[in-house]
């Protein structure tokens, strides 16, 4: 049976009428268009689908729907502010952090979620956060780069 | 430099010989500039091109438009590897604009030159000079309407920064904007344009970042299954549970229970349509199937086996001398068999469509690396014209060669033609993409060499069980020596195809895990011996560069840690990779700590895309070495997704990687993309020995084989 479920997306109030059961994954792709979010596996090992559940990075592909009701939720879309890349979307860009660009939304969205719980990260911090999301043309190094780096400009003024 | 002046020539003379009518409608609709077209043939272009296409002599082309931007068109695709920067690079370059002002227009069949296919690390190598040739003839387009505009000689005219200025007073210039507006020029360029010496260069062989990252970094780069339509329906295929399954019978009526399914089949293929995925995927759940399941011949470990005693198709590759004398002549002859399991492309996007079927023409976004052999597929498939399917351009969430192959975009035809005016997005699950993608094949190496006790190769006998002669010429210097490929068609359980730098992964495992054996059973340093025997000057300017980053000595390191070597040739380039691991003597698990990437390459035309794609080498190479390996019984594939086919993870990876190449920017580029990634498996499971004593003769060299082999 279909509900209203409202939410906050991107930073603004949103209601959609859906099964409970959907995953967030597919509302956000197919209902808002939002299509940075992709779908890799489907059973939460790549990370692909990555977005953050009141600041906490999650797998949309698990998140049912009745567990987004009242949360706030950000997808890549949602990074940006002013018009102004996020650190993070900075960082990834200045250090080529990123091939096929397919996995990339996820990674992003798994390290802002990682940096708001823990802004001085080491390498061994960030490679641990990082693990489970999967990339497949080997940016990996360039990618903890480009977390520190960004891990390090947010310092003093980190951005949402 | 000659170029043959056609200027309105083609907009007016409609049974031109050269150019079809579609390409010649093309030009017409095409807006104003400069436009300038290719003949390969008459280059002497040796790529590959289907002679069946029409207009393989209309083969690249840019143009100059009337704001100053330029067009690049290319049949090429960008799939990560950084073609759209590098090729833009090159165009820049020659044509003297900045690199942000070009804009990349790729596989997109209806704009595009016929191109067989993104694969073969062939862009750099075949590609790039046309495109570099065809900048440096608009340059000389530009700076003959500059001499006219500014009633100047042409000797004067100068190039620089998307103007023509005079060489002797550059406040008198003319922007390529002005020259081109209001302009329609098309030259063909029938002989090679002069393009710049290497001391010349500018933009070639400067590191650019990607000129896409900032789209793929916002989410709006799209891919396949980003296209939406008004209407779109969503697709899901009744599958069956292993290869070469029949279909016995089939209730659809759980699936149009589920409100909003269109149910769609013909035969045994037999398709679900919903608005929402979800539903889709729940409609195709609830069809209950009886499917009969070929007979098991083999699993993953009995393969190897099968292969042996089914591989009868024997030819030989490489021949000379007399092994009988080699083997003679040498103090110790070595015996050894290496296996190789099936390997799983695994790019992170699944192959997708996205199709809409209208009037008799199909128009589609599908994820592959051959868009014109996906439209011709296409038209095969539905017996249309291939005129009548149109393939858009999008990025691609990986390929590795493995979306060489089209049948996703084959089944999202057929069902958007049953679904005539609906359109539809078939995103293949990863269960489905484990199930259907084109496997690396299974391998068996059998070799037998001989060394004499002060180390020269004396005898070199190789049979290849289904991994192919990629890469296998040998440079080492061994006057006995036989090469054969062994195969059979229809082998293998399930498809097999290209997986990046096909083949040569395999052979380079087996052939460079012999030469350390040698090496070692003598007392021989392994890079000592290579530079011993080695017989080509290129893949020792490879090893030297790499062992000297490396800092190579011939003092080992302590139990527990080693150091591999392993050396190949793969598109045109020499590569070595010497890699540091470290090998927990208790459970035999292995962490790559360091590794150096050595190669001879050519020009390089953007340093930073090498030593990413040389990263990107060593990181997914990581995986075929230590842990992928397709688990199945006979045609039943048994890895059903990341969790049963491990890929590298980020605590698996290098803490380092260094890449270095031999200076050679007077020398044609080569391939770039995909040579590194063959030293992978030998690199590794040398360094593994070096550690621990292990010799692995069959990767994945598991955790259990390491074990196994210290004993």
């Amino acid at each position: 049976m279909k509900e209203k479920i409202q939410f906050v997306l991107n930073g603004k109030p949103v209601e959609v009428e859906t099964e409970k059961e959907q995953f967030l994954l597919w509302v956000l792709r197919t209902h808002f268009n939002l299509t940075g979010t992709k779908y890799g596996c489907g059973l939460g090992y790549c990370g692909s689908c990555t977005v953050l559940m009141d600041d906490d990075p999650v797998r949309s592909c698990n998140i049912m729907m009745e567990d987004v009701a009242g949360t706030r939720i950000v997808t890549i879309e949602g990074m940006e502010e002013g018009g102004e890349l996020h650190p993070l979307q900075q960082a990834f860009v200045e250090h080529d952090a990123l091939q096929c660009g397919f996995c990339t939304p996820g990674m992003i969205m798994n390290a802002a979620g990682f940096l708001k719980k823990n802004t001085e990260p080491t390498r061994a911090d960030i490679i641990d956060a990082m693990e489970d999301n999967l990339c497949r043309c080997g940016a990996h190094n360039r990618i903890i780069d480009a977390i520190e780096s960004a891990s390090k400009n947010m310092k003093g003024g980190p951005k949402s | 430099m000659k170029a043959k002046q056609i200027d309105q020539y083609y907009f007016h003379d409609v049974n031109s010989p050269v150019f079809s009518m579609d390409r010649r409608n093309f030009l017409k609709n095409l807006g104003g500039g400069i436009i300038i077209v290719f003949s390969l043939s008459e280059l002497g272009f040796t790529g590959r091109y289907n002679p069946q296409e029409q207009l393989p002599e209309f083969n690249a082309f840019l143009r100059v438009k009337e704001d100053g931007r330029v067009d690049c068109y290319t049949g090429k695709i960008e799939m990560g590897q950084g073609i759209n920067t590098s090729l833009a690079q090159t165009l820049a370059e020659e044509l003297e604009v900045d690199i942000h002002d070009v804009d990349m227009i790729m596989g997109e069949t209806d704009l595009v030159p016929y191109d067989a296919g993104t694969w073969g690390s062939m862009t750099t190598r075949f590609q790039d000079p046309l495109i570099r040739a065809a900048a440096a003839e608009a340059r000389e387009v530009l700076r003959e309407l500059a001499a006219e505009k500014l009633s100047l000689p042409l000797d004067r005219m100068v190039a620089s920064n998307g103007r023509i200025m005079d060489r002797s007073d550059n406040t008198r210039s003319v922007s390529y904007a002005e020259l081109t507006k209001g302009q329609k020029i098309v030259r063909a360029v029938t002989t090679k344009p002069e393009v710049k010496k290497a001391r010349d260069l500018k933009v070639i062989g400067k590191s650019f970042n990607r000129l896409d990252s900032v789209k793929k970094v916002t989410g709006k780069a799209l891919y396949a299954a980003d296209i939406r339509l008004p209407g779109l329906m969503y697709a899901r295929i009744v599958r069956p549970p292993a290869h070469g399954s029949k279909l016995v019978s089939s209730d659809t009526s759980g699936a149009e229970a589920v409100t909003g399914t269109r149910l769609l089949r013909d035969g045994d293929f037999i398709v679900v349509l919903h608005a929402d995925p979800e539903m889709a995927e729940k409609a195709v759940m609830a069809i209950r199937s009886e499917w009969e399941v070929p007979e098991s011949k083999a699993n993953q470990d009995t393969i190897f086996e099968y292969i042996k005693r089914n591989a009868t198709d024997i030819r030989v590759r490489y021949s000379g001398g007399d092994l009988e004398a080699g083997r003679k002549a040498s103090d110790i002859v070595f015996e050894h068999e290496y296996h190789d399991g099936y390997k799983a492309h695994a790019s992170i996007e699944t192959h997708t469509a996205t199709a809409i079927y209208k009037d008799g023409e199909i128009t589609m976004w599908a994820s592959s690396q051959t868009p014109f052999g996906t439209r011709q597929e296409v038209a095969d498939r539905l017996g249309i014209a291939r005129e009548k399917v149109h393939i858009k351009q999008i990025y691609l969430g990986g390929g590795f060669g493995g979306k060489i192959y089209n049948q996703q975009a084959v089944e999202a035809a057929r069902i958007a033609r049953m679904a005539e005016g609906t359109p539809v997005q078939l995103a293949w699950t990863r269960r489905e993409e484990f199930m259907y993608d084109m496997f690396r094949p299974a391998a068996v190496m059998k070799i037998n060499s001989g060394v004499t006790k002060d180390g020269i190769i004396r005898f070199w006998d190789f049979d290849i069980y289904c991994a192919g002669d990629r890469g296998t010429e040998l440079f080492y210097g061994v006057a006995d020596h036989r090469t054969r490929l062994l195969d059979a068609r229809g082998l293998h359980p399930f498809g097999t195809g290209a997986w990046r730098a096909p083949g040569n992964n395999t052979t380079t495992f087996a052939r460079e895990s012999q030469i350390d054996i040698m090496a070692h059973s003598i007392g021989m340093d392994p890079l000592e011996f290579r530079i011993k025997n080695m017989n080509n000057e290129r893949a020792l300017n490879s090893l030297k560069v790499a062992a000297e980053k490396f800092g190579w000595s011939k003092t080992k390191p302590p139990k527990g840690t080693g150091r591999g070597i392993a050396v190949g040739f793969d598109a045109g380039t020499y590569v070595t990779i010497i890699l540091e691991a470290k090998v927990d003597l208790q459970t035999g698990r292995v962490k790559v700590t360091r590794a150096v990437v050595g190669q001879d390459m050519g020009q390089v035309i953007n340093p930073q895309g090498t030593r990413i794609q040389a990263e990107g080498c060593v990181n997914m190479g990581l995986g075929y070495a230590l842990t992928e390996d397709i688990e199945f019984d006979w045609k039943t594939v048994n890895s059903y997704n990341f969790g049963d086919y491990k890929i590298p993870l980020f605590s698996d990876i290098p803490d380092s990687i260094e890449t270095v190449w031999v200076d050679a920017m007077d020398q044609p580029p080569q391939g770039g993309g995909e040579p590194a990634i063959i030293c992978m498996g030998a690199a590794v499971t040398n360094a593994i020995f070096e550690a621990c004593g292990a010799r692995v003769f069959r990767i994945p060299a598991t955790p259990e084989r390491i074990l196994e082999a210290m004993k």
